[in-house]
């Protein structure tokens, strides 16, 4: 699968699409593979306040559970239900299944994520 | 591919819910030959077999298989395993990979003071292919030399499969029927090479440890080191039909009797999780913020689809039905005791039957 050229990406497997101060975040092909089937994503409420770097969820497979790193400081404006009940979309569509939209503190922050090209080269070394 | 009790085994070939499910709705194929055998012959070798282990191997025809503790002094588990009965005074259990030695150093110190009798570590003759599914036999049957439908549950029996000098045993550890093939470690590959080819059209695929644990946990099967251990006993584990106490004397049986009329403090129960989270092995089962328990496996299981597992529990909290409270990674989380198995192929098809696939 290829890294969509449109989202920037974190050391943790995060991606962020943005839009103007809203960004959606989920998860690369690459954890999704890592994780195996996802039966379960734990998600924070609307309103949750999140930094650069700290954990917003929790998403298990059969076998693990990781934690989610929102990839930038912001407030949570919307959080993606459906995924409680199809949480296997994760696998199926990584780079188009959104978990949490955030309002951005600072869209110009986003300069230190990685670009496709940076995150496939860190996931080959 | 991981390391698994001194051997490299795959953790999954095409996705655990992948596999898990070929296994309940077609077949899967599993290389198992990680598992020990040891050999118990001579004269006095059911005295010697009926010293060790819980259940009666005296009441094994030749050609049957039973489930059986090999029992500690405490009377708990050294192993679980299986007891084949090979010839009136032959018997071969089949053990834990990562229990083998211990085992036969085990076996071989106890049996001692029984004359006529010799135990020895037979694994290196046998490897081991699982076919589980309810499609086994028919993918199974134009590979084979013998009736396989004359096998019956827990029977085995001798003859060739894929060219490959085989005892061809009607067990698992999936909860589904199917067949466990031992045949010499040089035909493993020509065999494992042969299930699939005979399977591709019915899509037999092999499957890993994830798919074998998940499946063992729908059925209720205990995995040692996680349900069993030295720690715990026969009774506690919830596999009292595995004692024979009319037998007559094993180790540990005076302890589990005991124990028996006693009452037990503490029984592994199965639990179905309420609140939306996943107990997992090593979970402190809670009260009032006081662990009281430990779930000792869990997950959410392909078939089934629930985040089911089982955990030891104060014994007056055993009765299905029971609420308990799990500690998920900080949160008091409510589960319920459910009768076990959580899955029989024999019962209602409860699951949701659906496949997945995989990007």
């Amino acid at each position: 699968m290829a890294y969509p050229a449109d989202l920037k990406y974190t050391k943790d497997h995060e991606w962020l699409r943005v839009s103007g101060d809203v960004a959606e975040v989920g998860i690369t092909d690459y954890a999704q593979e890592q994780l195996g089937d996802v039966v379960y994503v734990s998600l924070p409420e609307v309103g949750t306040r999140v930094n650069a770097g700290e954990a917003f969820g929790s998403i298990e497979s059969v076998k693990a559970v990781s934690e989610l790193f929102a990839p930038a400081a912001g407030e949570v404006v919307e959080v993606n239900t459906a995924l409680n009940d199809r949480p296997e979309v994760v696998n199926t569509s990584p780079h188009e299944t959104w978990m949490i939209r955030l309002r951005l503190a600072d869209p110009n922050a986003t300069g230190s994520l990685m670009d496709s090209a940076a995150y496939e080269k860190h996931i080959s070394a | 591919m991981v390391p698994y009790a001194g051997w490299e085994m795959p953790v999954e070939y095409s996705g655990i819910s992948n596999e898990h499910m070929a296994v309940r709705t077609r077949a899967g194929v599993f290389d198992v030959s990680h598992m020990g055998q040891i050999e118990i012959a001579g004269k006095n070798a059911l005295a010697a077999v009926q010293l060790i282990s819980s259940n009666d191997a005296g009441a094994l025809q030749t050609g049957q298989a039973q489930y059986s503790a090999l029992t500690t002094p405490e009377g708990t588990f050294v192993d679980d395993m299986l007891v084949y009965r090979m010839a009136p005074s032959h018997f071969m259990l089949v053990v834990n990979a990562a229990n083998t030695a211990r085992a036969f150093a085990w076996i071989s110190e106890q049996i001692k003071t029984i004359g006529d009798v010799a135990a020895i570590d037979s694994s290196s003759r046998y490897a081991l292919i699982a076919v589980q599914g309810p499609a086994a036999r028919e993918v199974l049957q134009p590979l084979a030399t013998i009736e396989l439908g004359d096998i019956g549950y827990y029977r085995f029996g001798y003859g060739e499969v894929a060219g490959a000098r085989a005892t061809i045993s009607r067990t698992g550890y999936t909860g589904e029927d199917g067949y466990e093939i031992f045949v010499p470690p040089n035909a493993a590959d020509r065999l494992w090479q042969a299930v699939l080819d005979a399977g591709r059209s019915a899509d037999v695929i092999p499957c890993g440890l994830g798919a074998r644990d998940t499946l063992r946990l729908e059925a209720a099967m205990r995995l040692y080191g996680n349900d069993i251990d030295e720690t715990t006993t026969v009774l506690e584990a919830g596999l009292g039909w595995i004692i024979a106490w009319n037998k007559g004397d094993f180790i540990g049986r005076d302890r589990l009797l005991e124990q028996k009329e006693r009452g037990l403090t503490r029984q592994l129960v199965g639990f179905e999780m309420i609140d939306r989270a996943i107990a997992r092995h090593g979970y402190p089962v809670v009260s009032g913020g006081r662990q009281i328990g430990v779930v000792t496996s869990g997950t959410q299981t392909p078939y089934l689809k629930k985040a089911i597992g089982m955990a030891y529990v104060p014994a007056e909290l055993r009765a299905v039905g029971t609420e308990i409270e799990i500690d998920v990674r900080g949160r008091a989380s409510k589960a319920r005791v459910v009768r076990l198995p959580f899955y029989s192929r024999t019962g209602p098809r409860t699951g949701s039957g659906r496949s997945s696939t995989q990007a």
